[in-house]
């Protein structure tokens, strides 16, 4: 044995970001999808944003209904309480869990089957009410967990593996969700990290829903020659609308670009979306535009990405009824309870 | 005001028959009507005043899956002994529907009354009846000259002509008709006309004399309110503290959320306009419960409301809520069923549903009030016993109890300290380090959980529907399946000490024994009363406040020969239930009746079901001696 003092190798501290969080502490459970699956780059993107953002982990409530996609909250935010709930019902979960604390940040992690086919009823009115959450939607065109039967997302003429062709058409969430009065709509791709993450930050300083549509390919069941959700599709026909940046609110704000070059698009608590303009001239604040935009890129076969429509105008459903500021889960007896001269009084009334 | 002078009710009934044999505040009314045409009003109006004048008095209504145009029912029965079952015989009839009139004449007792629209001429029908042609239309052509308005204003004539022929109080119906239309002046002097009308006809037209029905003034309603089940269920939410409230809107149960919603407004917003509660109308029945779920399990008192209909599309929630461990009180205002079934009428036919409600092995807590006052209680006691036991609490009532109006004692004001159960703090996982939220920490079956949003790195878990171990990770091992199955069965076991206590009284010398609940208490009481005055048969009572079960039940087996479980649905599913629970010899002491028309059950029906049954178990036990 040596006698010689070794002087203690000092490992760096982690780094951590503006609350003083690791990556580390953004992260869940090991993942037990399939091996390059584009859910789990879509989760490695939730880490990598809400530690850049620098969310509380208490506050956020991660939601879910069932398959491949609505497994994925326990691969992220460890520290973040959790509801896997029944098969395309986790909008009322949702909607229910910031009724009773509207300081929760409600991020839904969700399928094309679960949203668009057993859950599209609920669905439709979560947008319809526009609750305060980010709902992304990891949309790869199949049942994964049931071994490869088309969603209702599935373009009309894609083929699946064993060899039979989709004849329906699919449904546009997105475009739905334009419709129904969602004011943040965007589509992504698992494959586009960076676009991903800018995207995601910005949800997070929206206040109504986020309806978020990525393009996630299942490696295992769809991801063959003839598919339109696999990964060299998407990359072969993926159509940027702008390139985007984001800037939190707590980063100055510096313009780089030229006079008609971008546009910035202030978010609610101060951060700003950067779009830089491609080879089309698209303002996503124009609705007409969005929906018109979404109809031909379907019939050119095109797969565009990017911030399609935001409003930050709207209202959200909890603003609308006007709840105390605290949270109603914890309000104390003597705020929730009337008086027993209220119920003299309404005793009276019945006499 | 009559003019007769002041007689006790005992004197009066002991006129001579060649008078007339007086029925004094014991008889029963029956308004037929058509649904939409505005009878509600006036009915409540004539129920109010007989209360008002201190008499014991209940209304029904018996009306039909439709808006407008289907043939309605009510009954008012008033009963100075207090009995508020529904009777079956009608003594006096207001008939207004033509459609009906013919059946409604025929179905009564000799000797009884019938008022009626004069055009529609019931004399011819029966020779055996006092009837009373009142030209209803012509009278309020007279009031006004609008069509829509004559229809409305037909109803309350009827209501000044029946308070005269009865002599009840003017007084006292000017009262309740003031009441009734609080606050719009112009109704008030309309109908307030209406009902003068009515009186006038009465006294120029018709003779009293030849109307053996009487009010008399008591002083057995001081102090007491009338209200409607849902309304007094919404009253035990609003003082239980509810925060959150999602439904969908249902026959019969609807009125329970939008009454909540009325009081709420009232007495949950403060001077700066904001609510301590969300209300949602959800969707439908699925996201209904799935919201109220949510804020269940983020911290909120929550609930939602339904029927049958309602529970079969929820199931599977309701098994996420029992396995997940997430608290919710669902209302059952149960309609007849199956399916669509007879939607605005009653029975008891949701238990076996409910009590299993979805797949795999559950078993769910009940709570079966049988008043208006029950309804408020156990609406209170619901939510406590959610939290508590973390796991969905069902509050049985019936469209008998919830959208009819009862005569009930003032509500006690719930001052107790809420129980918001096992719920850890940042503060306490400080002290504690950490937690598993499905281990049985005090032996009780009940585990620890923390609300989303807790500021602690410890306090986050994760909720699933799927198998989970004690630390609510994800796991398929036989053990741990078992191991947490096991323990949800002893979280049930601990419920029964902390359920509603049955009711129950031992009668003297009794050698069978009523088990019931909820609103079937009512023709049950008054059976009791039968079975004793008439047969001298005493009968004791049992009457179930919850499930599970308590060990009063077997006791109370032990202590008869025979015990009768009289319920209303088909196929005596509270006694096939209560089989379960039984040692097979005590099991053999049950036997069951059943009431299922859809008609609340009424006392006759259960007299004569007892009669017929004891006399067989006689008559087997003597063949059985004979033979020896």
């Amino acid at each position: 044995m040596s006698t010689t003092m070794q002087p203690p190798t000092s490992t760096p501290p982690p780094k951590v970001n503006r609350i003083g969080l690791s990556l580390a502490q953004y992260k869940g459970s090991d993942s037990t999808l399939c091996a390059g699956c584009g859910h789990d780059a879509i989760t490695a993107s939730i880490i990598k944003a809400f530690y850049e953002y620098g969310v509380e982990p208490h506050r956020v409530a991660k939601l879910s209904g069932i398959g491949c996609s609505s497994k994925t909250p326990a691969y992220f935010l460890g520290q973040s309480h959790g509801f896997n709930g029944v098969h395309g019902r986790m909008p009322a979960i949702a909607t229910g869990a910031m009724l009773a604390n509207q300081q929760l940040l409600a991020v839904g992690v969700s399928g094309d089957g679960d949203t668009a086919s057993i859950g599209m009823g609920q669905f439709v009115h979560l947008l319809r009410r526009n609750i305060p959450m980010l709902y992304i939607v990891e949309n790869n065109g199949v049942y994964g967990l049931t071994k490869g039967q088309f969603s209702a997302t599935a373009d009309f003429g894609s083929k699946a593996k064993g060899g039979y062709v989709n004849d329906l058409p699919a449904i546009d969430i997105c475009a739905l969700a334009i419709e129904l009065g969602c004011n943040f709509v965007c589509r992504s791709f698992a494959g586009d990290p960076k676009q991903l993450g800018a995207l995601l930050k910005a949800a997070l300083g929206h206040k109504g829903t986020t309806l978020f549509d990525v393009i996630s390919p299942c490696v295992t069941f769809n991801n063959h020659e003839g598919s339109t959700k696999s990964y060299k599709y998407a990359k072969d026909h993926e159509e940027l609308l702008h390139e985007i940046s984001y800037v939190p609110f707590f980063e100055q704000i510096n313009v780089d670009y030229k006079e008609g070059e971008g546009k910035d698009v202030e978010l609610h608590d101060g951060s700003r979306i950067r779009l830089r303009k491609t080879a089309h001239d698209y303002d996503p604040t124009n609705k007409a535009q969005a929906l018109n935009m979404l109809r031909s890129s379907q019939e050119s076969n095109e797969f565009l990405t990017g911030l399609i429509y935001i409003n930050e105008e709207k209202p959200d459903f909890l603003t609308q009824l006007r709840m105390v500021d605290a949270p109603l889960a914890t309000l104390p007896q003597e705020l929730t309870q009337p008086s027993e001269a209220d119920l003299k009084a309404i005793m009276a009334e019945l006499m | 005001m009559s003019d007769q002078s002041p007689q006790t009710l005992e004197e009066e009934q002991q006129q001579p028959a060649s008078k007339i044999n007086l029925m004094v505040n014991d008889f029963s009314i029956q308004v037929a009507t058509v649904n939409g045409s505005g009878s509600q009003s006036s009915n409540s109006v004539l129920l109010r005043a007989i209360f008002q004048m201190g008499i014991p008095v209940s209304g029904k209504n018996l009306f039909p899956s439709n808006i407008a145009g289907l043939p309605t029912w009510f009954t008012i029965r008033v009963n100075k002994d207090g009995w508020i079952a529904r009777k079956k015989e009608i003594d006096f009839l207001i008939a207004m529907n033509a459609d009906t009139a013919r059946d409604d004449v025929m179905g009564l007792e000799p000797g009884r009354v019938v008022v009626y629209e004069e055009t529609l001429r019931l004399n011819q029908l029966r020779k055996d009846l006092t009837f009373f042609p009142v030209p209803f239309a012509k009278i309020a052509t007279g009031i006004t000259t609008d069509a829509r308005l004559r229809k409305l204003l037909a109803n309350m004539i009827y209501v000044g002509v029946v308070g005269e022929l009865m002599e009840i109080d003017p007084v006292e119906l000017d009262a309740a008709l003031a009441k009734q239309f609080k606050g719009k002046a112009k109704a008030i002097a309309l109908n307030q006309q209406a009902l003068e009308a009515g009186r006038k006809f009465a006294q120029e037209n018709l003779d009293r004399q030849l109307v053996p029905i009487r009010c008399r003034r008591m002083n057995e309603t001081a102090g007491k309110i009338i209200i409607d089940g849902n309304s007094a269920a919404a009253l035990g939410c609003m003082f239980a503290g509810i925060t959150v409230a999602t439904w969908y809107p249902i026959t019969p149960s609807s009125s329970l959320v939008e009454t909540l919603a009325d009081y709420m407004r009232d007495y949950r917003v403060g001077p700066d306009g904001k609510s301590t509660f969300a209300i949602v109308q959800a969707e439908d029945e699925l996201a209904a419960l799935g919201m109220a779920i949510g804020a269940g399990w983020a911290g909120a008192r929550s609930m939602t409301s339904t029927a049958g209909p309602g529970i079969s599309l929820m199931n599977e929630f309701i098994g996420l809520a029992y396995y997940a461990e997430v608290p919710v009180v669902i209302f059952d205002v149960t309609r007849v069923g199956p399916s669509t079934g007879l939607p605005t009428r009653t029975q008891q036919s949701d238990i076996l549903a409910i009590v299993h409600c979805s797949h795999g092995d559950t078993k769910h807590i009940m709570l079966i009030p049988c008043s208006v006052s029950e309804c408020f209680d156990m609406a209170v006691d619901a939510f406590d016993l959610t939290e508590r036991f973390q796991t969905p609490v069902f509050v049985m009532t019936d469209l008998d109890l919830g959208m009819n109006n009862w005569m009930s004692d003032t509500f006690k004001y719930p001052a107790r300290k809420f129980d918001r159960g096992k719920v850890l703090t940042a503060e306490d996982l400080q002290k504690l380090g950490s937690f598993e939220r499905y281990r049985d920490v005090d032996g009780d079956g009940i585990p620890y959980r923390t609300l989303p949003g807790t500021d602690h790195p410890a306090a986050s878990y994760f909720t699933r529907g799927s198998g989970h171990n004690e630390k609510a990770l994800y796991s398929e091992k036989p053990e741990d399946y078992k191991n947490n199955m096991d323990r949800l069965s002893k979280k049930y076991d601990t419920s029964r000490q902390y359920v509603p206590q049955p009711e129950v009284q031992y009668v003297k010398d009794a050698k069978i024994g009523f088990l019931a609940f909820g609103t079937t208490h009512w023709a049950i009481i008054e059976s009791q009363d039968q079975l004793q005055r008439e047969q001298s048969l005493p009968v004791s009572y049992y009457r179930l406040r919850a499930v599970p079960f308590t060990s009063h039940l077997v006791e109370f087996f032990e202590k008869h020969d025979r015990v009768y479980v009289v319920e209303q649905n088909r196929d005596g599913q509270m006694a096939s239930l209560i089989k379960l629970e039984l040692p097979s010899e005590l099991g053999a002491k049950m036997r069951s009746i059943r009431h299922y028309s859809g008609l609340p059950i009424d006392a006759r029906f259960v007299t004569d079901a007892i009669t017929a049954a004891e006399a067989t178990e006689t008559a087997e036990v003597a063949g059985k001696g004979a033979k020896k």
